[in-house]
């Protein structure tokens, strides 16, 4: 480029100064961008992907050897059982993630080169809750892949691949309470310290790993009206009998719920940001 | 790059700061600042850590709302019309802005395609932009291996993607070595030949002298002082001549030929040097030929340029209050 042109372009630029907002299109593209660059950091580090890849074989593997004869019999029997619940559990607990990375933009500089863009400025959370969506599918197959390896046969694989997507949909609704947890708390390490405090007790005090019946009434109660084990039965009917349960219905209205109350909230700290 | 709306634009200057004030809760960041930059022209945003500098040029590039006052870029209001301030502003923060884990040409073709061009268009802005900041070689290494001064100039080159009139620096040099920074010091040189405007915030004194055609001076976020680099200079002088006698009996005599040619008031420090401000270097032969003529032998001499502190105490009078 010769100084000449940049001249030129740059008085082209100061006379016909675009003022439009950004556009629908536009967001689109920019929330696209945004999401393969978060695409593009795991690549770089693939250790990023540790608590959707490593995680779900290890505790699928861990849960089965441990619970499969306690609770089943064998391990044959616990797993139609344990590959729903650790499919949940895995899912949940990997949404903690986009609070954590958004933490980590607004820390290092970055949130304010993407504020001072001519995008569109949700963009950079749409963004990141799309590259986290990556995530769950992939947290999902491998949790299937690792049961079938262990002998899972689904009766109904059409309810298992709808049930996947009703993890992945409720992980996506859940992730909003991050985003707005990553955009308001001061470091990375303390948003996956107080997320990690409150979705320990909701993955564990659940039917996820071992039936509620013989739990203490408190803790039965607890685990009863957990959304977790809502999920949980949900995703047990469709796989393992290919039946539409109520449970799916509250799974889906409850998700719906988190996503309609946090996703304004979170938009609004991030957008309010300073 | 995409279609744009072509909007007409008032002639006029580039940035025009009026009466801004920002608060922190009680804390006054920006005092009633008010500056214009002629478009084409730099400004240098001279003081202090915790000055106000960076919060002002935060509220130009429309990160955080002023509390009063108004601030106009290209005519166009930061608050009204953010979304058209930043079509036309590129910053660069005091910290580099830019993915530790991708590659320099990864993270010059997300923001190229954030911008808006075409993925053959941004490929070609990148390799232009890698080859003019010297990082064609590093392009494909990821940026933890990065020197700093590396570093900062990628995330120079991701503000000047779209090739933006107005160009925002903070610091654009601190914790850069002496060669980088005459490296950092070149770019901007270009880029003003260019035709580009430039607002710099800066600690050193010498970089607003290097850079700037004009400089305003913030302390506890009031402009203390403006003017041209030499304009500012002439009002603290150029700098102190120091000496050390070698026999200490005769300060009397060395002080007095000091004050004669000086014309200024020597000052005796505790170490028995002797100390005078002079504005014109030729000054200071003058009073070595004076003591010598008066057989004064002199074991050290030094001219010691105004730090930025001593150009502080003189602009606001006050030792106390800028420290």
């Amino acid at each position: 480029m010769t100084e000449a042109t940049a001249q030129t372009r740059t008085q082209y630029r100061q006379r016909h100064l675009p003022s439009r907002r950004p556009t629908v299109s536009g967001t689109a593209a920019a929330s696209l961008t945004l999401a393969a660059r978060g695409l593009l950091k795991v690549r770089h580090n693939p250790f990023l992907l540790f608590d959707v890849v490593a995680l779900p074989v290890v505790l699928t593997a861990m849960f089965a050897g441990i619970f499969g004869g306690a609770i089943a019999g064998s391990v044959g029997n616990y797993l139609p059982d344990l590959v729903p619940g650790v499919l949940v559990q895995v899912a949940v607990t990997a949404t903690v993630n986009t609070g954590v990375q958004l933490c980590d933009d607004v820390d290092r500089g970055v949130f304010d080169r993407f504020r001072s863009m001519p995008i569109a400025r949700i963009a950079p959370l749409i963004g990141a809750l799309t590259a986290d969506v990556v995530r769950y599918v992939v947290a999902a197959v491998m949790v299937v892949v690792v049961g079938l390896v262990m002998g899972y046969r689904p009766d109904s694989w059409p309810g298992l691949l709808l049930g996947c997507l009703l993890v992945i949909y409720t992980a996506f609704a859940l992730s909003w309470v991050f985003a707005f947890l990553g955009v308001r708390m001061p470091s990375a390490p303390a948003v996956q310290g107080a997320s990690m405090f409150v979705l320990m007790p909701m993955t564990f005090v659940s039917n996820a790993l071992v039936p509620t019946a013989h739990m203490p009434s408190w803790i039965k109660w607890l685990a009863d009206i957990n959304p977790v084990s809502h999920l949980v039965t949900a995703v047990r009917q469709l796989a393992n009998e290919g039946t539409l349960g109520v449970d799916i219905l509250w799974s889906l209205v409850g998700a719906t719920l988190i996503m309609l109350v946090m996703a304004p909230i979170a938009v609004r700290a991030y957008i309010r940001k300073t | 790059m995409a279609a744009m709306t072509p909007t007409p634009v008032d002639r006029g200057p580039a940035v025009d700061v009026r009466d801004l004030t920002v608060r922190f809760g009680e804390f006054v960041a920006v005092d009633g600042v008010s500056f214009t930059v002629p478009t084409g022209s730099v400004l240098g945003l001279l003081g202090p850590n915790g000055a106000g500098k960076t919060t002002i040029v935060r509220v130009l590039a429309t990160l955080l709302p002023a509390t009063s006052g108004t601030a106009g870029i290209f005519g166009h209001d930061v608050r009204r019309d953010p979304h058209a301030v930043r079509e036309v502003i590129g910053v660069t923060g005091q910290y580099a802005s830019v993915d530790e884990e991708l590659t320099a040409r990864e993270n010059l073709l997300i923001f190229a395609r954030l911008l808006r061009y075409t993925r053959a268009g941004a490929r070609r802005r990148c390799d232009e932009l890698l080859e003019e900041f010297a990082l064609s070689d590093a392009a494909d290494r990821a940026l933890k291996n990065f020197s700093g001064g590396m570093r900062r100039r990628l995330d120079l080159a991701t503000s000047l993607i779209a090739e933006p009139p107005l160009i925002f620096l903070d610091e654009p040099t601190t914790g850069l070595d002496p060669r980088t920074r005459q490296q950092m010091w070149a770019t901007v040189r270009r880029l003003v030949d260019g035709g580009s405007t430039v607002v710099l915030t800066t600690q050193y004194l010498e970089e607003a002298d290097q850079l700037a055609d004009n400089i305003v001076v913030i302390d506890h976020g009031r402009v203390v002082a403006e003017g041209s680099a030499d304009h500012l200079k002439s009002s603290v002088g150029t700098g102190t001549l120091r000496l050390v006698l070698r026999d200490g009996a005769e300060r009397a005599t060395a002080g007095s030929v000091m004050e004669q040619l000086a014309g200024h008031q020597v000052e005796i420090d505790s170490d028995g040097s002797l100390a005078v401000p002079v504005n014109d270097a030729s000054l200071v032969t003058d009073v070595l030929i004076g003591l010598r003529d008066k057989g004064i032998e002199v074991d050290d001499v030094g001219v010691h340029k105004p730090t930025l502190d001593e150009v502080f105490f003189q602009l606001t009078g006050n030792r106390e209050d800028t420290v």
